[in-house]
């Protein structure tokens, strides 16, 4: 990836959001993404969790790329991970007892979200500190963006509210079964069926355009 | 302490809330190495291995850390150990059987970033079981785990032959059968308890 032609900076932050969304491109750190996005803030606090732990890893792989040997590289990522998820626990914990609960055992677990390890092998190991810092920003935004998308969708068909506020009139039927487990299969489904679709679209149309030019 | 009963910590790992279907732990190999029954069985085996010596790890790491007042450091021990428990598996694999090896291919070494088996060594430590408890659990959690990934392999083979929609082929299909699944498996709620 890093190979290729040096891209803008701004490119940088930019693919993560998009072009190579972590959860809706690449498939990866699916188990957060599934596991706490029954409500939107629950989805917003993870994935801002997840961001500073990226960011962080990123800054402090790229800073130490030249010293750690390359046996013993992924041990190291791992230990730096585990050591800025244990701040992000710790801090969580001091800041919202309620919030701290409700994610549970997956703060922990931001450990073993393989997007971080994945980003930090395969990018913050190659580039300078501002570049895997960028990186980090940008795939760690689109995976709050689509962290918060599937917390969304649940919570608003789940259990008609966003935030917390009630949007739907009083009649309304909440489908319990988007807040249960099996409804955070079916959402992620549904929303890689979208960007499938326009994946799709997208190709057909770059073909029907390679003739001409 | 928790006086939970063996058999009930047994079926709520593996059926009531099993790790793959309810927890949401360990979906990286679920929907990779769960194309072939054959390849998915022995994934869910190596899982289950690794979870029960990490299990003991875990347990006795958890009572020093304890003892020695350091409980900031679980996590990082925790890792350091599961990490060295796949990379023993990995060779012993790789001796006994290298055409096993080359088919779990890259996912062998992810068992570390599972998050099945970290999780398991965290609840356990959160609901305070004891040694025999723990193992108990691990045995339940790993047993359910190749429980679903064998359950889905099946489903995928058949899938394989089925006409599907071209934008639907791939993850988004393979997302959707786990959410039947998953449907299935809530039917076990209640269930001992």
């Amino acid at each position: 990836m890093s190979s290729e032609v040096m891209t803008s900076p701004t490119d940088e932050f930019l693919k993560g959001l998009w072009r190579e969304n972590p959860v809706f491109v690449q498939v990866l750190g699916m188990c957060p993404v599934l596991a706490v996005t029954n409500s939107a803030i629950n989805a917003l606090a993870m994935g801002l969790a997840s961001t500073f732990v990226l960011v962080m890893a990123n800054a402090a792989v790229s800073t130490l790329r030249n010293f750690i040997p390359k046996q013993v590289r992924i041990a190291s990522y791992i230990l730096i991970i585990a050591t800025f998820v244990t701040i992000v626990e710790y801090v969580i914990q001091a800041m919202s007892l309620e919030l701290h609960k409700a994610l549970g055992a997956f703060i922990s677990l931001i450990v073993v979200n393989c997007l971080i390890l994945g980003r930090a092998e395969a990018f913050a190991s190659k580039n300078t500190v501002p570049r895997a810092v960028l990186d980090g920003l940008g795939m760690g935004l689109g995976f709050t963006l689509a962290l918060f998308c599937l917390g969304s969708v649940r919570e608003i068909l789940g259990s008609g509210a966003l935030f917390g506020f009630s949007i739907f009139p009083e009649g309304y039927q909440p489908w319990v079964i988007m807040i249960l487990p099996s409804g955070g299969f079916f959402t992620l489904g549904a929303w890689l069926l979208i960007f499938n679709a326009f994946a799709k679209r997208r190709a057909a149309r770059l073909a029907r355009q390679e003739p001409a030019l | 302490m928790n006086d939970e009963p063996l058999w009930s910590i047994f079926l709520n790992a593996s059926l009531v809330n099993n790790f793959v279907l309810a927890y949401f732990l360990g979906i990286c190999p679920f929907l990779g190495v769960s194309g072939k029954i054959s390849t998915a069985s022995r994934m869910g085996a190596a899982v289950t291995f690794v979870m029960l010596v990490s299990s003991a790890c875990a347990y006795g790491i958890h009572a020093f850390l304890v003892m020695i007042d350091a409980p900031y450091l679980q996590l990082i021990s925790f890792i350091v150990v599961i990490a060295s428990t796949v990379q023993l598996v990995e060779m012993f694999i790789k001796k006994v059987s290298p055409a096993l090896f080359r088919a779990l291919g890259i996912f062998l070494p992810l068992i570390t970033t599972n998050c099945a088996i970290l999780g398991l060594a965290l609840f356990q430590t959160n609901k305070g079981y004891d040694l025999v408890q723990s193992l108990t659990y691990a045995v339940g959690a790993g047993l359910g785990f190749t429980l679903a990934l064998v359950l889905m392999a099946g489903v995928r083979e058949k899938l394989d032959l089925a006409d599907v929609p071209d934008v639907v082929r791939g993850t988004a299909v393979t997302l959707m059968v786990a959410g039947i699944l998953s449907v299935g498996f809530m039917g076990f709620a209640g269930l001992g308890g």
